[in-house]
């Protein structure tokens, strides 16, 4: 349980504060900060749980903001900072963009909240929609005093009843992330897929619904034959908090009531050894006065599919002069503020090839210090695919009114951390041979 | 000098001036307010209401407004009750006085028709902590314990547990405790979770009192709860379920199945606690299948749980060390998962590569050592210093990863960068006291390495590899000779070590050396200021005059070889910090007695005690930390209740 919350700016200045058990002295955020720096000294990083004197201090970093909990006992630390992040996503909903200026303007509404969130160092009612229907930036009239909605109490909290729609339609976004590290050498060291099903409902009423994805476990499990369509085994799966877990946990069902609006139905894991699907193959060449970069970029995938958005950061180092750059598609540009050259392709389609050669000259005095040694980050969107091969098969609305609902899906696969390390320079006199 | 004055006088002159100035300013801000909050105009209240907390906001002491703020207290306006509210929870501890006047207006709200401010009356009515408030307080807290809204119960429920903590007695004669203890088996999840939260929260302060005892029936109630309360609540319930001795097999088995589906949680912290919760179960339930079922159910959400905010991750991350110290089967085939992204935080990097050295074994060594040796490389100093620590664990964890990791080493002696080589050094030396006589061959690529060598353990571990390798070191008379310049300054470890050495250098040749080892002996007994190096040499040079065969047996006798459990916490205490995953000890990998001091709450004030309040209150604990003038104002008498708020503002200007 916490004791207190705080939001702080960069430099460790209260810009709001809740005591929540008055169980320590409000003046001990004082020694926030230089608790921080005296750690970051020593071990050169911002450690988020630090204690001191008998007080516990736990903070996570938003922008430019520090969300602080102090509290006196051995409390759950876990939930603490989750509550801190909550927080930041409720403010952000309210506010658009949470930072400094946005918490000045908003004393009020983020003290109600505050109030509102967590008593006595208990998190409480945290759903933004739910919050949003009884805190409001409206200052309220004497005729319509809010009341709370059913749903902070109700065992269905995330769904207020009496929505209504003339349209009842929901529109399912499948989109997975890929994470790639491949070493230096060209070896996939990790791949994993982390997977979303967000939705928007617009359904009236109370509707009972039911997702069936062609999840490998419960093609099993029901003896069905997986040979007509491709099963997706995932390894770890999370839900809304509307999904009958024990349900799932019996018979792999998903069914619930679904949030009005908005909202992450569903998140997924699995490791995978696909190919990746957009690949780098990187020489670098360092000469005296100059160094040469050589990318050949592939697109791993389906001839059907086609990549979009397309950025290849290239790591440079910082006190290159004189880019430049041929390409066989796109635009490349040096970017000097991130030390990198930027290599966009608005479309890559599947199977293609592309290739850059990028030239700079170096200072002839080398630099002493040890280079940071950032890798090659790729970005891209390819629509309509998912890599895992996950597939709605379908979407069940029941309500008792007995309205037709239409359900619309969408897919997308992008770059999660999407890196690449850079091999280490050739060291030659030679020339590239040219493209 | 006379000139200098002058200036000096006119800038008095200048501060003076501003300063009134400023306080004029002060006092026409709070002297506005107090018109605007007495306006007739209900919308120039309002404002005035919300500048009053911006400033109590900004640290600025607004409680000489205290009056004027609460003749707004009775409204409508939802808005402007709260910020009044929170106004009186703010200045509640300094004016106790003047709380009094405001619990009419409380009491009255605690029967108003809506829900929202009934709730709001009782829980900040629960904050104030003035005794005065309690004798008020029982009466709408019995009500709102049985109100129809259940916001209003859970609300109610909470309040309990904060009038316990201020008034143990009155809570229980009123009988608020059975009250609490009665809401368990309320119809709505999220007062059950409450009254839980309550009543754990009253345990943990007098457990004696027994409040809260679990049995069968309740814990089944619990866990049907579970499935519809709201993820915090859930929280709870786990931690309460954890603590829980289950009576038979049988039970703990069914607590298991019905925990397990918490693992699909998208909340990290409900996650953990069910993993608490089935780790606790593991010695209860006498069914080996079941267990490695359970476990293995576990690794994926683990996993995930590494997809959170760095923050979260790093507590997962101190948790996941624990855990995997007691079952290393639940995370063996993944240390792949733990590579460092480029751009984590260190402090996650710290971790998760202490994770993937524990999770190193003869088959995935390859793929770690590639992965240690690329960290090696990176410029964050700590980083690569960590990075190098991990490979000796290996090479003496993993007999067969020895040669690869020495293989990494010399390649990482090679760049020549000062803090790769001292860490190296010290790394091989380790190396080389787990495998004696294995690798001696890189000695002479080592002794390359030593005029960069500078740090006092990178020296003494360099000497130490030196003295115990002379029979095959032809010159290393002359690499101890050199190291014998500035005996006198170096650090007590250097010192010893280079004792010990020339005196092995002298066993093995002491015809040559006879010399060298009487001077390091008579500096070291005569000039040195470390006790540690004089007994040392003291030592020797006693056991070298009357029993050099003696000396032989005890200095050059076997070593015993270092192994890493030192890396690995006493089963003891990693029992005791399991049953305390998700929290701060699991963070600190320490029990709960060494970082949680005794309360130091601050005493509930009353107005008749205030005097002594007001004395026991020390600057450093005002709540406005700007808010320079209030500790003085502390020292002042009580002011009458009518004219405080004037009288506040002239003391500013006569400071």
């Amino acid at each position: 349980m916490a004791s207190a919350v705080f939001i702080l700016d960069v430099k460790g200045k209260t810009l709001i504060a809740r005591d929540y058990r008055g169980d320590v002295p409000m003046s001990a955020v004082d020694r926030f900060m230089p608790l921080l720096l005296e750690r970051e000294e020593e071990e050169q990083t911002a450690i988020p749980v630090m204690t001191d004197q008998g007080i516990n201090y736990l903070h996570v970093r938003h922008n430019n903001l520090y969300l602080l909990a102090l509290s006196r006992k051995n409390s759950n630390a876990m939930t603490i900072l989750l509550f801190l992040n909550k927080l930041t996503e409720v403010f952000a909903e309210y506010f658009k963009a949470l930072e400094e200026e946005s918490i000045r303007d908003n004393f009020v509404i983020i003290y109600e909240l505050l109030d509102e969130m967590m008593d006595y160092g208990h998190p409480q009612t945290t759903e933004s929609k739910i919050l949003q229907e009884y805190i409001t930036q409206e200052s309220h009239k004497l005729e319509v005093q809010v009341r709370p909605p059913m749903a902070v109490t109700n065992a269905v909290s995330w769904r207020s009843e009496g929505v209504k729609y003339r349209k009842n339609e929901v529109f399912l976004d499948v989109i997975e992330s890929v994470n790639l590290l491949v070493s230096s050498n060209g070896n996939v060291l990790r791949s994993e897929i982390l997977g979303a099903i967000k939705m928007k409902c617009y359904l009236s009423g109370m509707p009972e619904l039911r997702l069936g994805l062609n999840d490998k476990v419960m093609f099993e499990n029901t003896g069905r034959s997986s040979t007509r369509t491709k099963a997706v085994e995932m390894e770890d799966i999370k839900f809304h908090q509307c999904v009958r877990l024990s349900r799932f946990e019996n018979d792999r069902t998903i069914s619930f009531i679904p949030p009005d609006g908005e909202f992450e139905l569903m998140s997924y894991r699995l490791n995978t050894q696909v190919k990746p699907l957009v690949w780098c193959e990187t020489v670098v060449e360092t000469h005296t006065g100059r160094i040469e970069y050589m990318i050949k970029a592939k697109a791993q995938f389906k001839r059907r599919s086609t990549a979009n958005n397309v950025e290849i950061i290239v790591p440079v180092p910082d006190d290159v002069d004189s880019p430049r750059f041929r390409c066989s598609i796109g635009v490349v540009a040096y970017v000097p503020e991130k030390s990198a050259l930027v290599w966009k392709i608005r479309q890559f389609p599947g199977g293609k090839e592309a290739l850059l050669r990028a030239h700079f000259g170096l200072p002839s005095i080398k630099n002493e210090e040890a280079e940071k040694k950032p890798p090659i980050a790729v970005k891209f969107e390819i629509p309509y695919f998912t890599v895992s091969g996950i597939q709605v098969r379908y979407l069940k609305i029941v309500e008792k009114s007995g309205y037709q609902a239409l359900p619309w899906v969408r897919y997308i696969t992008q770059n999660g951390d999407y890196h690449m390390r850079m091999p280490d320079p050739i060291r030659s006199s030679s020339r590239l041979p040219p493209i | 000098m006379s000139s200098s004055s002058v200036a000096s006088q006119i800038t008095n002159i200048g501060q003076a001036v501003r300063s009134r100035i400023v306080s004029a300013l002060r006092k026409g801000e709070n002297f506005e307010l107090r018109s605007e909050l007495n306006s007739e105009y209900r919308d120039r209240r309002k404002e005035a209401v919300k500048r009053v907390i911006a400033n109590m906001t900004v640290g600025k002491d607004v409680s000489g407004l205290f009056t004027d703020v609460l003749k707004n207290m009775h409204t409508d306006d939802l808005e402007i009750k709260k910020l009044i509210y929170l106004y009186l929870i703010n200045y509640a501890k300094t004016k106790p006085e003047l709380v009094i006047l405001a619990i009419n207006t409380f009491v009255k709200d605690t029967d108003d028709s809506n829900p929202l401010i009934r709730a709001l009356a009782i829980r900040t009515m629960g904050c104030l902590r003035v005794s005065e408030i309690i004798d008020y307080l029982c009466d709408p807290l019995r009500k709102c314990l049985k109100d129809e809204s259940p916001y209003v119960r859970k609300t109610a429920a909470i309040c309990v547990a904060k009038l316990y903590d201020v008034a143990p007695a009155v809570t229980i004669e009123n009988g608020f405790l059975s009250a609490v203890q009665e809401l368990l088996s309320d119809a709505n999840p999220m007062v059950i979770s409450n009254a839980v939260t309550a009543l754990v929260e009253i345990n943990d302060s007098t457990p004696d009192q027994g409040v809260f005892e679990l049995n069968p029936p309740l814990v089944n109630k619990l866990l049907a709860a579970l499935n519809e309360c709201t993820e915090w609540g859930q929280i709870t319930i786990l931690e309460t379920v954890a603590a829980y001795v289950p009576g038979s097999t049988r039970e703990a088995e069914g607590v298991c199945e019905r925990v397990v589906p918490r693992l699909q949680h998208v909340n990290g912290s409900v996650v953990l606690s069910a993993v608490k919760v089935l780790l606790r179960y593991f010695g209860y339930i006498n069914n080996p299948d079941m267990e490695s079922q359970l476990a293995r159910k576990m690794t994926p959400p683990l996993v995930t749980l590494l997809s959170s905010a760095p923050e979260v991750q790093y507590v997962a991350l101190r948790n996941i060390n624990l855990i995997l110290q007691k079952r290393p089967d639940i995370l063996s085939k993944e240390m792949r998962v733990f590579f460092c992204k480029y751009n984590d935080p260190l402090y996650v990097k710290y971790e998760k590569l202490d994770i993937m050295v524990r999770l190193g074994n003869e088959k995935n060594f390859d793929h770690l050592l590639a992965e240690l040796k690329e960290y090696a490389n990176e410029v964050d100093v700590d980083f690569v210093r960590k990075a190098i620590k991990a490979i000796g664990f290996c090479a003496i964890k993993i007999p067969g990863s020895s040669e690869k990791c020495i293989n990494i080493l010399l390649d990482l002696l090679a760049t020549r960068i000062n803090y790769v080589v001292q860490e190296a050094v010290v790394v091989i030396k380790d190396i080389f006291r787990k495998y004696p006589n294995k690798y001696e061959g890189i000695i002479p690529t080592l002794c390359k390495s030593v005029e960069i060598i500078d740090e006092p353990e990178t020296k003494a571990s360099f000497i130490w590899i030196i003295g115990e390798y002379t029979p095959r070191i032809e010159n290393a008379d002359e690499i101890l000779e050199a190291f014998m310049e500035n005996f006198g300054q170096e650090d007590a470890v250097v010192q010893l070590q280079l004792i010990t050495a020339v005196v092995k250098l002298f066993l093995h040749r002491p015809a040559e050396n006879q010399e060298l080892v009487l001077r390091v002996l008579k500096v070291a007994t005569e000039e040195c200021d470390s006790p540690d190096t004089r007994d040392r040499a003291y030592l020797y040079w006693r056991i070298l005059s009357t029993d050099p065969q003696a000396a032989n047996t005890i200095v050059l006798a076997d070593k015993p070889t270092i192994t890493v459990d030192s890396h690995a916490l006493p089963a003891d205490l990693l029992d005791e910090l399991l049953g305390e995953l998700c929290t701060l000890a699991s963070v600190y990998h320490k029990p709960p007695r060494m970082f949680v001091t005794a309360d130091a709450r601050t005493e509930v004030v009353s107005a008749t005690s205030l005097a002594s309040a007001r004395q026991t209150q020390r600057p450093g604990s005002s709540a406005t930390p700007s808010a320079a003038a209030s500790p003085r104002h502390m020292t002042s008498p009580p002011p009458s209740s009518a004219s405080a708020p004037a009288d506040n503002d002239d003391l500013l200007i006569a400071l």
